[in-house]
C-alpha cells in the first residue's frame, strides 16, 4: 500500500507534476498493446538517473514493486502494473545527449522515440538500423528492454548489436554504468548484452550509448509474386547462400494475401500463394546489379511476378502492401493473438505447413507473415473473443504453434520478449536448470523482487 | 430535427481501439504535453471509463477530454480507423449535459453567458476593439473561438470586416444554364474575416460559368459548438442551415473553409435521415474546380516569369477525407506560384476548434513547430484551404517572427483569373 507519506516522499523527489495519482491518470497507465489492464497505484514521471536511484531505495525501503514503462507499445504485457504499485515512466526523458559522428557513437535518455533518433543522426549522414514496425511511438528504452527487432535486422542485427553501452539503475537503487563508448571493451562481465532483453526486470536503462554505421547511399526495393510458400522459402536460401544478404526480406504467406486482396484493391493476382519484399541498400551503382542477381537467381524457383520500384513513390507502393496486412487482418476476426515465433531460416516452409495444420485441427484462421530472412514468423491466430470457445481454441493453437517452433529448433518469440503473455510457456523452451540460473541473477540483483516482479518467469520469485 | 449520437452509442467504436499506441505518433495534443492521457489511446480509455462508471467526472477526466483538437490525425494513423474525435465530441456533450457547459471549459461559457463576456470585452478595451466583436452575430462560430479573456494573451487575429460578406453580394449570381449550380456555404470565418475569399470564389466559378446560390440565412455549421459539447447549439444551427439549403434547388454544396466542410458533409449525417441528402451534395472548393475543369484551363495561361514560392498545409477536416491532391493541383496550376512542399505539412495548425481558448500555450507550440516548416520550405506564402488554419498559421508566422504570410488558395486564384 502507499500511504499519503510515501507519496509526499515521491512528490519531495520529482515534484508535484510527476507524481500522478488520480484514478483518470492511473487508468491512463493500465495497459498496454496486449490490451491487459491493471491499475497502479501511482505513475511517476522522472526527470533524472538520480531521481530514479531514489524512487528504487525508497521501493526498497517500503517494499513497492515498480514497473518501469516506455510508450506502452510492448505486446507481452511487460510494463504492466501486474501487483499495483509504481509505474515508471520514462517518457519525460527524452533528450538526445549527443551524436558524436567522428566516433560514430551517441548517447540518449530511454525516453527518445526510435523515429525521431534515427531521423536525427540520417540528418548527418549516419544510420541507426533497428527498425521495429513500432517506431514511429516506441521508446528506445522499450527497444533496448526488449531487444527489439525488425525488418533490416537481417542484415543489421537487432537492438543489441547497437548497444555498447548504458546508464543503469540497480534496482536496489544504485547508479552503474556498463559498457562505454568504445567499439571495444572485455572488462569484467559483459552487463550490456545482459540488460538488453532483460524486459525491465534486472534494472532501469536510463542512458544508452549507440553505435552508428555510415547512411547507405540508396536502397533498392522488389517485390516477388511466387505460386507457393515454398518457393519463397527456397528463393530465401538461394539469395544467402549467393552469398547476397539483403536488407529486408519480408514475406506473406497465401492466407495473408487474400486478407489483404479482400480488405484493398492492391493488384494481387490468384496465382501468388507467397509474397517476397526484399530490399537492398548500398552504393546507387552497386544496387541495380545486386537487384538483377536476385531476380535471377529466384526466377526458377516458381516466379509469378517480379515488380523492381525505380522510384521512392513505387518503392512505398510495393511496401504499402505489406502495410496494410495488419489492417485487413480484422476482416478475418475482429480479434488477433499475435505470437512472434523465431525458427532456423530454412524450417519456414515447414513451420508454415504445421500452423497450417493446427489451423485446420482447432478450425480456426491463422495467418503468417514476418520477416522470412531471419525465421521471425509473426503467426497470427484470429478470433471473435464474443464467439464462445474461441479463446480455449486460441490457447490451444498457441501452445501447439510454440511446441512445432521449439521441434524445429526455434524459439517462442523472435523479438516481442515474454513478458506474462508467455511466461506460462517457458517451461517448453528453458530447462529447470537454465531457469533456475536465470532467477540466480534476478535474485542477486533484486533480493526484494521490486523491479517489475512477475514478468518472464511465472513463479517469479514469489514473496 | 437534429440529433446527435450519445456517447453510448460509440461503445463498438471505443472496442475497436487494441491499445497498440500507434495513435502517439500523430496527436499533436500529445506532442505538445507528453502524457498518456493527453494521446487518443488515454482518451478512448477514459470515456469507456465513464461509461462503466469506474470514473465520474472529475477534474482530471475532464482536463484530458478538453485536451484535443478534434482534428482526426489519430484516427488517420490508426490501424483500426478508430474515430477518437467522434468519442471526445460525443464524451464533451455528455459531459455538458450532465455538468453544465459551463463548468466544461471557461471558452464554452460564452454560448451561455453572452451578457457577461461583452462587460468583458468593454472593460478590457485593449487590443482588438471590442466593438468588432459587438457586430458579430450571437451564433457566429468565431466567438466560441476567441472569446475576450483569449485575446489579452499576444495573439493576432484579422479584423472583423465592417461588411460581412453575405451582405456585400446579391444572393443568386446567375450563371451559364449549361452549368451546374453551386450553394455557397461560406461560414463564419469568410464572412466576418475574409470577404476577399468569398469574392475569389464567386469570381472562380463565375469564370466557370457555374450559378451560384449564396443563402443569407444561412448561420454558423457549428464545429466550434461541436469542439465545447454544446448539443443544443449545434442541432440548432444544423436545422437552420438544413431549412436555409432546402429552400434552394442547387446541385453541390460547395465549401471553401475544410471545418464547415467536415460540418455540413460528416457531422450531419449522422444527425438524422433528412440530412443524408444535403450532406452527400457537400464537396470542397478545389475538389469542385479541379472536376470541372480548371487545372487544364490554369495550364493553358503562359507561367509568369518571376513566380512566387508557395507551400500548402493541409487543414485536417479535409486530409482526413482523403482530400490532399486537388488544392496542390491547383496551386501547381497557378502561372505565378511556384509550388514547394513542406515537412509534415499534413500535422495540424494547432487551432481546433475551442481547444486554442483554453489552452493557447499548447497551441503557440504547436504553431511554432509549423512556423518553422513554413520557414524551412524556403516559401514566401502558405496557402491552405480553411479560414481557422490561415488565422492560426499566422498567429504560429507571427510569434516565430517569420515573414510568411497566410492565406487561402482561392486568393491567389483570384490573381490568376480574369476579372
Ligand atoms: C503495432 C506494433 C508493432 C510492433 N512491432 C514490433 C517489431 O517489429 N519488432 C519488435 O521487436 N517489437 C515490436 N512491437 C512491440 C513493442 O513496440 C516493442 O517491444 C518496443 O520495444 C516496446 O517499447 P516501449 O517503449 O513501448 O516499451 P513498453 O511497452 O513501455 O515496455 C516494454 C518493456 O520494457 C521495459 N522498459 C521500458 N523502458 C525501460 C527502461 N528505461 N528501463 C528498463 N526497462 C524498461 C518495460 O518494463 C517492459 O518490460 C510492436 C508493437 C506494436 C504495438
Ligand atoms: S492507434 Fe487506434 S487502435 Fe491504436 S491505440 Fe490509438 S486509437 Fe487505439
Ligand atoms: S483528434 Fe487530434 S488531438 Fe484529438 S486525440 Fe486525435 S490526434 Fe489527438
Amino acid at each position: 500500500m502507499i500511504d499519503k507519506k510515501i507519496i509526499e516522499e515521491l512528490v519531495q523527489i520529482l515534484g508535484k507534476d510527476n507524481v500522478l495519482t488520480s484514478k483518470a491518470e492511473r487508468i491512463c497507465y493500465s495497459y498496454d498493446a496486449t490490451q491487459q489492464s491493471f491499475l497502479p497505484e501511482v505513475i511517476l514521471q522522472p526527470g533524472s538517473t538520480e531521481e530514479i536511484a531514489l524512487v528504487m531505495k525508497l521501493a526498497n525501503r517500503e517494499l513497492i514493486p515498480v514497473f518501469p514503462r516506455g510508450a506502452g507499445s510492448g505486446f507481452t504485457g511487460g510494463s504492466l502494473p501486474t501487483k499495483g504499485g509504481i509505474v515508471l515512466c520514462t517518457e519525460q526523458m527524452d533528450q538526445i545527449l549527443e551524436i558524436d559522428e567522428e566516433n560514430l557513437v551517441a548517447t540518449v535518455e530511454p525516453g527518445v522515440v526510435t523515429e525521431r533518433f534515427q531521423k536525427a543522426v540520417e540528418k548527418v549522414g549516419l544510420f541507426y538500423p533497428p527498425d521495429p514496425a513500432s517506431l514511429k511511438f516506441s521508446t528506445l528504452g522499450g527497444n533496448v528492454a526488449e531487444c527489439a527487432g525488425g525488418p533490416r535486422c537481417v542484415k543489421y542485427g537487432v537492438t543489441k548489436d547497437f548497444i555498447i553501452g548504458l546508464e543503469v539503475v540497480t534496482p536496489t537503487g544504485d547508479i552503474i554504468t556498463t559498457g562505454g563508448p568504445t567499439m571495444k571493451g572485455v572488462v569484467g562481465y559483459d552487463l550490456t548484452k545482459l540488460l538488453c532483453g532483460s524486459e525491465g526486470t534486472l534494472g532501469i536503462i536510463t542512458r544508452i550509448v549507440i553505435k552508428l554505421l555510415p547512411l547507405p547511399e540508396a536502397k533498392k526495393t522488389m517485390l516477388v509474386l511466387f505460386d507457393s510458400i515454398d518457393g519463397a522459402a527456397q528463393a530465401v536460401s538461394a539469395i544467402t547462400r549467393n552469398k547476397i544478404i539483403p536488407t529486408t526480406l519480408e514475406f506473406m504467406d497465401g492466407r495473408t494475401i487474400e486478407c489483404v486482396r479482400q480488405a484493398t484493391d492492391l493488384d494481387l493476382p490468384e496465382a501468388a500463394q507467397a509474397v517476397l519484399i526484399i530490399e537492398v541498400d548500398g552504393d546507387r551503382e552497386f544496387l541495380d546489379k545486386q537487384v538483377n542477381r536476385i531476380a535471377e537467381i529466384i526466377k526458377p524457383l516458381g516466379v509469378v511476378e517480379t515488380r523492381i520500384a525505380t522510384t521512392p513513390e513505387e518503392s512505398e507502393a510495393l511496401w504499402q502492401i505489406r502495410r496494410s496486412v495488419s489492417a485487413s487482418l480484422r476482416k478475418v476476426n475482429p480479434d488477433k493473438f499475435n505470437e512472434d515465433i523465431c525458427v532456423p531460416r530454412s524450417k519456414v516452409p515447414e513451420m508454415i505447413r504445421k500452423v497450417d495444420a493446427i489451423a485446420d485441427k482447432y478450425q480456426i484462421p491463422i495467418v503468417n507473415f514476418g520477416h522470412a530472412g531471419d525465421g521471425n514468423i509473426h503467426v497470427n491466430i484470429m478470433v471473435n473473443k464474443k464467439v464462445s470457445g474461441d479463446i480455449m481454441k486460441a490457447e490451444g493453437a498457441i501452445k501447439d504453434v510454440f511446441k512445432a517452433t521449439l521441434e524445429l529448433g526455434g524459439t517462442m518469440s523472435g523479438e516481442h520478449g515474454v513478458g506474462i503473455a508467455k511466461a506460462p510457456y517457458i517451461p517448453l523452451e528453458i530447462t529447470p536448470i537454465a531457469a533456475e540460473y536465470m532467477k540466480a541473477i534476478k535474485k542477486a540483483l533484486d533480493p526484494n523482487n521490486i523491479l517489475n516482479p512477475g514478468k518472464i518467469f511465472l513463479d517469479s520469485l514469489e514473496d | 430535427m437534429a440529433k446527435l449520437k450519445k456517447l453510448e452509442d460509440y461503445r463498438d467504436e471505443i472496442e475497436r481501439c487494441v491499445k497498440c499506441g500507434a495513435c502517439r505518433a500523430h496527436c499533436p495534443a500529445f506532442d505538445a504535453e507528453r502524457r498518456e492521457g493527453r494521446v487518443a489511446r488515454g482518451k478512448i480509455a477514459l470515456a469507456n471509463s465513464i461509461l462503466e462508471g469506474e470514473v465520474g467526472l472529475e477534474p482530471k477526466v475532464l482536463e484530458d477530454l478538453s485536451q484535443c483538437l478534434l482534428c482526426g490525425s489519430c484516427c488517420a494513423g490508426c490501424p483500426n480507423k478508430v474515430h477518437t474525435e467522434d468519442i471526445v465530441a460525443a464524451a464533451r456533450r455528455q459531459i455538458a449535459e450532465e455538468r453544465g457547459l459551463s463548468t466544461f471549459g471557461k471558452g464554452v461559457a460564452t454560448v451561455l453567458g453572452r451578457p457577461k463576456l461583452m462587460n468583458l470585452l468593454a472593460k478590457s478595451g485593449g487590443s482588438l476593439s471590442s466593438i468588432l466583436f459587438k457586430k458579430l452575430p450571437k451564433n457566429s462560430g468565431l466567438n466560441l473561438r476567441f472569446p475576450a479573456p483569449y485575446l489579452e494573451k499576444g495573439r493576432t487575429l484579422p479584423p472583423i470586416t465592417a461588411k460581412p460578406f453575405r451582405e456585400r453580394v446579391p444572393e443568386v449570381i446567375p450563371g451559364d444554364s449549361q452549368q451546374p449550380t453551386v450553394l455557397f456555404f461560406t461560414g463564419c470565418g469568410i464572412n466576418y474575416m475574409y470577404p476577399a475569399v468569398g469574392e475569389a470564389f464567386l469570381n472562380a466559378l463565375n469564370f466557370l460559368g457555374v450559378t451560384v446560390i449564396v443563402p443569407k440565412d444561412q448561420a454558423c455549421c457549428g464545429l466550434p459548438a461541436v469542439s465545447a459539447g454544446a448539443t443544443k447549439t449545434i442541432e440548432s444551427l444544423a436545422d437552420q442551415n438544413l431549412a436555409a439549403i432546402n429552400r434552394h434547388n442547387f446541385d453541390y454544396i460547395v465549401t471553401a473553409c475544410a471545418s464547415c466542410n467536415s460540418g455540413l458533409g460528416n457531422i450531419y449525417a449522422e444527425m438524422g435521415d433528412e440530412f443524408k441528402e444535403m450532406s452527400a451534395k457537400v464537396m470542397d472548393i478545389f475538389v469542385f474546380l479541379a472536376r470541372h475543369g480548371l487545372p487544364e484551363k490554369l495550364e493553358a495561361l503562359p507561367k509568369s516569369e518571376q513566380r512566387i514560392k508557395v507551400t500548402y498545409h493541409d487543414p485536417c477536416h479535409l486530409r482526413n477525407q482523403g482530400i490532399t491532391k486537388e488544392p496542390r493541383q491547383i496551386l501547381k496550376a497557378l502561372p505565378q506560384v511556384e509550388f514547394v512542399e513542406m515537412p509534415d505539412a499534413g500535422t495540424c495548425c494547432g487551432l481546433g476548434g475551442t481547444y486554442s481558448v483554453y489552452h493557447y500555450e499548447h497551441t503557440k507550440r504547436i504553431a511554432a513547430r509549423k512556423a518553422g516548416n513554413i520557414e524551412s520550405s524556403g516559401a514566401e506564402l502558405v496557402a491552405t484551404d480553411c479560414p481557422g488554419c490561415i488565422m492560426q498559421l499566422q498567429d504560429g508566422i507571427n510569434h516565430a517572427e517569420g515573414t510568411q504570410r497566410a492565406l487561402h488558395i482561392l486568393e491567389l486564384l483570384a490573381e490568376a483569373l480574369p476579372e
